[in-house]
């Protein structure tokens, strides 16, 4: 029997016997969906964690020099009661280090905190307002869409002008370009020079809810004491030399700090490494945690599928009974089989495969955590739940197809 | 028609003979208990006879029947086809014989539910590997010829108990076997449809088929042209009858 025929064959009794090709592609369906969904979620945070998240708060190939480390998970009080006491970061500390850095950098200051920004009566509650200098725009890659950062003499002069972000600006300036117009912040008018583009969303908090303004400006007073800044940022041009440019700020700080050398460090510089470390840890977890529980989904599966084969390959004993009476080979029964089998695994599977990316998108859509869809799970899928399925289908048969043509014929 | 001389183990039966069977024997064993549905069944058929097989109830007629049909394999004793030994014969090679050779008729029909009268009669022909088109043609024709040609969409469960009858002769009868084996082809049927079954049974053997049939009615054996008979699964009598 070609194999073509052996298709046909297949697709004939699928079509006859509709109820049971769907109870049998189900178990399919459900490991595969499962392995796609589940697999998709981790691998979503991991790419937004090391892409994005680490990228968005500290950036590629850069640190953030600090009093102490910004991002930080589950601490011990007392650590953190001893990084209250430390000496801040001041604006001489940032200029020597500047100075200092012999590997090609671009350097920039950077203070925060959160207050309100005005607009002719309207007002915007909790944004994070930013002291920085000129090239935190490049730094941080923020493209402005609309107007222009502001400049070294601004930045230098203090000048009170502000670049707005996405949501920021909407807010305020529903109807009107806002280029050119003054906001207020606590009192004080600044002149909006340019809009960021829109950033979205970090795990679910708008990243377009800022103003930006010169370090030296008043908005100073906002957010750090006199002369004081939370963090110099240095980004260099590769990872060697970001940790060349490490080496060179920390020498720099604990000499100006007079440290001994059997003293630790007073300061913090932060990467996105660090940053990445906690991340690590728990997806190290969910990885190995992830795919046992798919394992599990999938033996399940493939024993439901096997059951359902065994009780309809017993139901159709008979059937191989006569087509053997009429000169089916057992290799002809079993060709029969299994392509009816691996059709029915791949329908499986192919619904697997769109549900779980539905199942990925979705979650996207509806939660903050983000999911993408790893090819590397899609081709896990299709091979252990298709796999499943076609060894669950053909095994059973292939006991029947032993038997005398006589016995599987007298089976009811 | 010349006696047919006695078969030793160690011959080979002469070229005109069709089905020889030499001491055959078939136990089934029910957990301990052997039940011994054949001991010892020696008969030769030569070509184009037309033999019925007659006997009581569990004498061993059906029995008989599978094991020259290859459905069914042996105990012990010889079964030589077409002067080939059976016996000897690989898994493929019974396959082929079941599927070249033999046309089996059984009681129950046996056709395939979900499949119409069509695709049941193509079947033979799949698993001798025709081509598609072909084998549609010969299958249509052989519905034909039994006079379903207006039937051949139809499934089992939409036809009379005498057409699904005549499906099962058009699968047996579409790959031209040298024997016919027809286990009760009228044991289900009213008669009627018997009747016109039997007219079917002997326009063939007119035609040169070689046709061995089980049954329990005295007049439907009478359309035969040898009646062997069995009890306790050995022949009891063996007898040609003028037509
Ligand atoms: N699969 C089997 N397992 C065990 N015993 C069997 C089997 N098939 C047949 N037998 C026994 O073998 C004997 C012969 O059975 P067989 O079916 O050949 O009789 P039969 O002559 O065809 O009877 P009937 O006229 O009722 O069809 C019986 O005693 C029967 O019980
Ligand atoms: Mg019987």
């Amino acid at each position: 029997m070609p194999f073509f025929e052996a298709i046909r064959l297949a697709l004939q009794m699928i079509r006859a016997q509709k109820l049971k090709s769907v109870f049998s592609t189900i178990g399919v369906f459900i490991g595969v969906t499962f392995l796609i969904g589940a697999w998709s979620v981790v691998n979503g945070m991991n790419r937004y964690m090391t892409e994005k998240f680490a990228g968005t708060l500290v950036g590629v190939n850069t640190f953030h020099l600090r009093r102490s480390p910004n991002v930080n998970f589950d601490v011990q009080d007392s650590v953190w009661r001893s990084w209250r006491r430390r000496p801040r970061i001041k604006f001489a500390d940032a200029n020597a280090v500047t100075k200092s850095l012999t590997v090609p950098v671009v350097t920039a200051w950077y203070s925060e905190d959160r207050g309100s920004v005005e607009y002719s009566g309207k007002v915007a509650k909790d944004i994070t307002l930013e002291g920085t200098t000129e090239r935190y725009f490049d730094i941080m890659n923020l493209t402005i869409g609309d107007g222009r950062p502001f400049t070294p003499q601004e930045s230098k002069a203090g000048t009170t002008v502000v670049v707005l972000g996405y949501d920021l600006a909407h807010k305020l300036f529903p109807d009107v370009n806002p280029i050119g117009h003054n906001v207020r912040i606590h009192g004080i008018p600044y002149r909006v020079i340019g809009v960021v583009e829109r950033q979205g969303n970090l795990l679910g908090i708008s990243l377009d809810k800022f103003v930006v303004a010169p370090a030296l400006s008043p908005i100073q007073r906002e957010v750090n004491p006199p002369g004081v800044v939370d963090a110099l940022i240095v980004k260099a041009n590769s990872e060697p030399e970001m940790r060349e440019a490490m080496n060179q700020a920390e020498a720099v700080m604990r000499s100006r700090r007079h440290l001994r050398p059997r003293q630790d460090d007073n300061f913090a510089m932060e990467t996105s490494e660090g940053v990445l470390d906690f991340w690590n840890k728990l997806s190290r977890i969910l990885y190995a945690v992830g795919p046992g529980l798919v394992g599990i989904a999938l033996v399940v599966g493939g024993i439901v599928i096997m059951n359902i084969m065994l009780v309809a390959v017993a139901e159709r004993t008979r059937e191989i009974g006569i087509r053997k009476s009429l000169g089916a080979r057992r290799r002809d029964i079993l060709r029969q089989f299994l392509a009816e089998a691996t059709a029915l695994a791949t329908v499986g599977a192919t619904l697997g495969i769109l549900t779980g990316i539905g199942l990925s998108v979705l979650l996207q859509a509806v939660s903050p955590l983000p999911a993408s869809v790893s090819p590397f799970s899609i081709v896990l899928g299709v091979v252990v739940g298709g796999g499943v399925g076609v060894i669950a289908g053909v095994y059973p048969a292939s006991r029947a197809a032993r038997l005398d043509p006589i016995t599987a014929l007298r089976q009811e | 028609m010349t006696a047919l001389q006695p078969f030793r183990t160690g011959d080979t039966p002469l070229p005109d003979i069709v089905i020889l069977t030499h001491k055959l024997t078939r136990d089934y064993d029910m957990g301990g208990e052997v039940v011994r549905a054949l001991r010892g069944v020696s008969l030769q058929i030569r070509k184009n006879e037309y033999v019925a097989v007659m006997g009581p109830s569990g004498s061993g007629k059906s029995t008989f029947m599978n094991l020259i049909g290859c459905l069914d394999t042996p105990t012990a004793g010889e079964y030589w086809l077409n002067g080939q030994k059976v016996s000897d014969l690989s898994d493929d090679e019974l396959a082929r014989i079941r599927n070249k050779e033999i046309g089996f008729v059984f009681q129950t029909f046996n056709l395939l539910p979900r499949a119409t009268a069509l695709h049941n009669v193509e079947l033979p022909l799949i698993y001798a590997g025709q081509p598609a088109r072909e084998r549609r043609e010969q299958a249509a024709r052989a519905l034909t010829s039994v006079g379903l040609g207006d039937r051949m969409d139809h499934r089992p469960n939409e036809l009379s108990g005498g057409q699904r009858q005549r499906v099962a002769i058009a699968r047996a009868l579409v790959n031209q076997p040298s024997i016919l084996l027809a286990d009760e082809p009228t044991g289900n049927l009213d008669s009627a449809t018997s009747a016109e079954l039997m007219q079917v049974f002997r326009d063939l053997h007119r035609g040169g088929q070689t046709i061995v049939m089980v049954t329990h009615e005295h007049d439907i054996a009478a359309h035969a042209a040898r009646v062997v008979t069995l009890r306790d699964g050995v022949i009891a009598t063996d007898q040609l009858q003028a037509a």
